[in-house]
């Protein structure tokens, strides 16, 4: 995994704190308002899968929760990740591998957990990567 | 038959001589055409009727189709080989679904068994009779709510046997029950094969002010994506506030033009029902999943795309039915967390509607879909026959109960232009949807608009995207090429570009630091300020999210119309969504409905003939005489026949006619009645020589004969419309041959079946004038005709 991710394609690192109703048209003219400030933030994403789960929509609930996580996952590093989950891509270590760092770096438990759920699964159907 | 039929579906070479297949001389799949094969094998053994030849060229028969054989994956619904529906739960573990053990569970299964299926209400769900849920699906008493709960504990084969149970107007009743958002939606495509986003931006801003909720396009040169997805984004918020907007590329380019804001949704995720479709796709339901979190977390909507037939297409069926497939592919969309899909058979629409009940399968996977909870946008989006008949007659399945999405892309512009590979519905049938939604009371998600509505938002757009690419540095957009898009058919019509700075710029815009908040400064600085607003919202909306939820749409006022806050409550009649209100009034107003007073105007005095009165009309005795009786408003108020002759015109006709057989033309106006037959009569009761002429102010003429019953004639001319000044010449002639005792001539009439089709409403406006210019009280009076000056 690269940690020299472009950050310019990818603002998220830092998140921004800005109320919804503070985005406005002014406070645009007067340069107050950055791309952080209009990236969906994880906090936002937390609270929809709270309301989904509510609603009775757990898998979209678990979803949503995965993209929080994600939110701080810069863009290519994502990229990779998709990736290494596609058909033989990866080894067994590798995604177990994987998992563990996803959850060390990026506080992303669900995201871990959804990996190493696919290792275990992609070692009994013959989609890990062939040494 | 069959023979041939596996002649062809085993792919054999036949030599033809069609004049359809022409190409290559060789019989080539997409030219699999079994009437003209039969028509050159059989020919030469067989009669041929004229009747089926002439059938033969009609359009359908452009089409193909072909018998089930579900050993070659050709079977849209209940294949003998899909499974039985079985569900086995040990300590809350699956250890058998569909007739098929844990440890042979592929990929899909082990997947929908981890993710989907809801261990708490399976049971439940699964002991159920699937013609009892079916029955539910149909029952104006079960809420929508309680038959998700119970379908999110069913199996792929057990939503496949429910759904068996439903005949089509069964699957509609549901569909109108089950779809996720209350309010019906519809999706565009907005492409152009030149790329030029000067038009593509005023496509957009045209389709959102149709109505449209979605707006999608694409690229033919990928580097133009980012200036696509900036056309799309200025061009619908030109239109109407609110429309979310994708550009459909590959993933990592799609989630950067998310990120610069210029997107909102994707529907590029597509999922196949076997392992081995799937992974063809190179992707397992892991990797789908990750996909569709990832999106998620960028703030870009997303929707799974399936549907029947893509696995047979790609030769990894395993037998099944596509139904049940596709059964498996929604519960991979809903075990990974997807709000919807786009399904109905979609690309692969031609070889599901090539199988017997293929378009009630279609139909069939909206309806699991919908019944899983999912967002459905349900197809209709690309071409899936020859017949116009049978197109409409398919997007009734669709159209009528209402989907979130009616189509996943109307095609905006004309088929050439539309980068999806042509679309099933685009800008040239506009006019046929708004009437049908007229006629049904239907909301199909585009509304009617104005000629200059239309020029007048197109042009704004263009001016919007001149001030954006000004203010950003890119290549330049002339005020030419702004007219062009405002008035332009298709991409044809507009000025030459400069391609090649165009995607340079386009490729700089998406490597440098300018993104979607550039644009809304740049339209404010240029005084579009109301657009510049609509785009920050755009922006201001991911900061709250409310856009991710079920079948989430944004009204106006940037806020979430969704399965969450737009519940759809149907429970029968007087419930659920109903055309009302504002809504009403707009589907209902085309700009071809005209007024009755517009249809049929005023007198302008322009009869091209004066009436002058000249006292009551007595019974005649001079056998020489025929009289014509004229209708209450013939001359005086109204002015035109229905065929289009001014009144003076069709009194001179008459006259010529009478005169032409030595006899002479008495009129007389009848005030007591409109009705054609009476004034005959009366006009013969007051004849000389006992004939008369009855003639309606719309042109309705009879000739009678005193003694004859009022509704008895001796010749009728009842189409108006088709009657000519030659027409009445004759009529003329044959009252006067009446008179004299010989036998008439033929009246020349022109055959025209549309005529009442066209001219019926004319018709009744202009007897409706007649009447309401009876006068009971008066009698029969003579006139005198006067030329007109």
């Amino acid at each position: 995994m690269s940690d020299r991710d472009r950050t310019g394609e990818d603002p998220r690192r830092r998140e921004s704190r800005m109320a919804p109703e503070e985005i406005t048209l002014q406070a645009l003219r007067e340069g107050r308002i950055t791309s952080e400030d209009v990236t969906i933030r994880r906090q936002t994403l937390e609270a929809q899968a709270e309301r989904a789960m509510a609603e009775g929509y757990p898998q979209l609930a678990r979803n949503f929760r995965r993209a929080a996580e994600l939110t701080m996952v810069p863009g290519e590093t994502l990229l990779q990740i998709y990736e290494k989950l596609r058909p033989k891509r990866a080894s067994h270590g590798e995604l177990l591998a994987l998992s563990q760092e996803i959850i060390a770096r990026f506080d992303a438990p669900e995201t871990g957990a959804f990996i190493r759920e696919a290792a275990e699964a992609y070692r009994r159907k013959g989609l890990l990567r062939e040494s | 038959m069959s023979v041939y039929l596996s002649k062809l579906v085993y792919g054999i070479n036949i030599r033809h001589n069609c004049r359809k297949c022409a190409i290559g001389g060789f019989l080539r799949p997409e030219h699999l055409n079994l009437t003209c094969y039969l028509r050159r094998t059989e020919g030469r053994s067989m009669q041929r009727s004229r009747r089926f030849e002439v059938r033969s060229r009609r359009p359908v028969n452009l089409d193909t189709f072909v018998a089930e054989d579900p050993e070659m994956g050709l079977v849209a619904m209940d294949s003998p080989n899909d499974p039985v529906p079985s569900l086995v739960i040990v300590k809350g573990r699956i250890v058998e679904m569909d007739g098929r053990e844990e440890a042979d569970f592929d990929t899909i299964d082990r997947y929908i068994a981890a993710h989907s299926l809801d261990r708490s209400v399976a049971a439940e769900a699964m002991a159920l009779p699937s013609l009892d849920l079916a029955r539910r699906l149909v029952d104006i008493t079960t809420p929508r709510a309680d038959l998700i709960r119970l379908f999110s504990g069913c199996t792929p084969a057990k939503l496949c046997q429910i759904v068996s149970h439903l005949n089509v107007v069964e699957m509609m009743m549901a569909m109108q029950k089950m779809r996720a958002r209350r309010t019906p939606g519809n999706q565009a495509h907005v492409t152009n094969w030149r790329e030029n986003p000067v038009l593509m931006a005023a496509d957009a801003a045209e389709a959102a002010l149709r109505g449209f909720d979605e707006l999608e396009t694409t690229c033919r040169v990928a580097r133009m994506a980012p200036f696509n997805a900036l056309a799309l984004l200025v061009g619908s918020q030109t239109g109407r506030g609110g429309v979310l907007t994708q550009c459909a590329v590959e993933e990592a380019l799609n989630l950067r033009l998310g990120l610069k804001g210029l997107t909102t949704y994707a529907e590029t995720l597509s999922v196949y029902g076997t392992d081995e479709a799937l992974r063809d796709g190179d992707d397992t339901p892991w990797s789908k999943g990750l996909l569709a979190s990832a999106y998620a977390s960028r703030g870009i909507k997303i929707r799974f795309t399936s549907g029947t037939g893509s696995e047979t297409l790609m030769g990894y069926e395993d037998g099944k039915s596509m139904l049940y497939l596709e059964a498996r592919c929604l519960m991979l969309a809903k075990g990974a967390g997807a709000q919807g899909v786009q399904n109905g058979a979609i690309s692969c629409v031609a070889l599901t509607g090539a199988l017997p009940q293929g378009v009630r399968a279609i139909l069939a996977e909206n309806l699991i879909a919908a019944s899983l909870g999912l967002e459905v946008a349900s197809g209709n989006d690309a071409m899936s026959s020859h017949s116009d008949m049978r197109k409409a007659a398919k997007l009734m399945l669709q159209f009528l109960p209402g989907t979130d999405f009616v189509t996943s892309g109307y095609s905006a512009m004309p088929r050439r232009d539309n980068m999806f590979g042509g679309g099933n519905f685009d800008a040239e049938d506009l006019d046929d949807w708004m009437v049908i939604q007229r006629d049904m009371r239907v909301n199909a998600g585009i509304f009617p608009m104005t000629e200059q509505q239309a020029i007048a938002v197109r042009r704004r757009a263009g001016k919007a995207m001149q001030a954006v690419f000004a203010a950003l540095g890119f290549p330049a957009i002339r005020d030419d090429e702004i007219e062009a898009a405002a008035l332009a058919w298709h991409s044809d019509d507009m000025p030459e570009r400069n391609l090649v700075a165009d995607i340079e710029a386009a490729q700089a815009f998406l490597d440098g630091p300018l993104t979607a908040l550039d644009a809304a400064r740049a339209l404010d600085a240029a005084g579009f300020s109301d657009i510049a607003s609509n785009v920050l919202q755009m922006q201001r909306v991911r900061v709250v999210g409310d856009y991710l939820q079920p079948a989430a749409v944004l009204d106006p006022d940037f806020a979430a119309k969704s399965a969450f806050t737009d519940r759809n409550d149907y429970l029968g009649p007087g419930t659920g969504y109903r055309v009302e209100g504002e809504t009403w009034a707009l589907l209902s107003a085309i700009p071809q409905q005209r007024t009755a007073a517009e249809m049929v105007p005023l007198t302008t005095g322009a009869a091209g003939v004066r009436l002058v009165p000249r006292g009551p009309a007595k019974a005649g005795n001079d056998p020489a005489e025929v009289v014509l009786g004229l209708g209450p408003a013939f001359a005086e108020g109204l002015d035109r026949t229905l065929c289009g002759l001014v009144h003076g015109e069709v009194l001179a006709a008459i006259e010529e006619g009478v005169a032409s057989q030595g006899l002479r033309l008495r009129m007389v106006r009848i005030h007591d009645t409109a009705d054609c037959g009476l004034i005959g009569w009366q006009a013969a009761r007051l004849s000389g020589s006992g004939v008369g002429i009855g003639l309606q102010s719309k042109g309705t003429t009879v000739i009678t004969r005193k003694g004859l019953a009022p509704l008895n004639n001796l010749e009728l001319f009842s189409q108006a419309p088709l009657l000519s000044r030659e027409a009445y010449v004759q009529i003329g002639a044959n009252a006067a041959a009446h008179a004299l005792g010989q036998p008439p001539m033929p009246v020349p009439v022109r055959v025209d079946n549309m005529s009442r089709l066209r001219l019926i409403v004319h018709a009744m406006l202009m007897h409706k004038r007649e009447i309401a210019a009876v006068n009971g009280a008066l009698i029969a009076e003579n006139l005198e005709m006067v030329a007109d000056v």
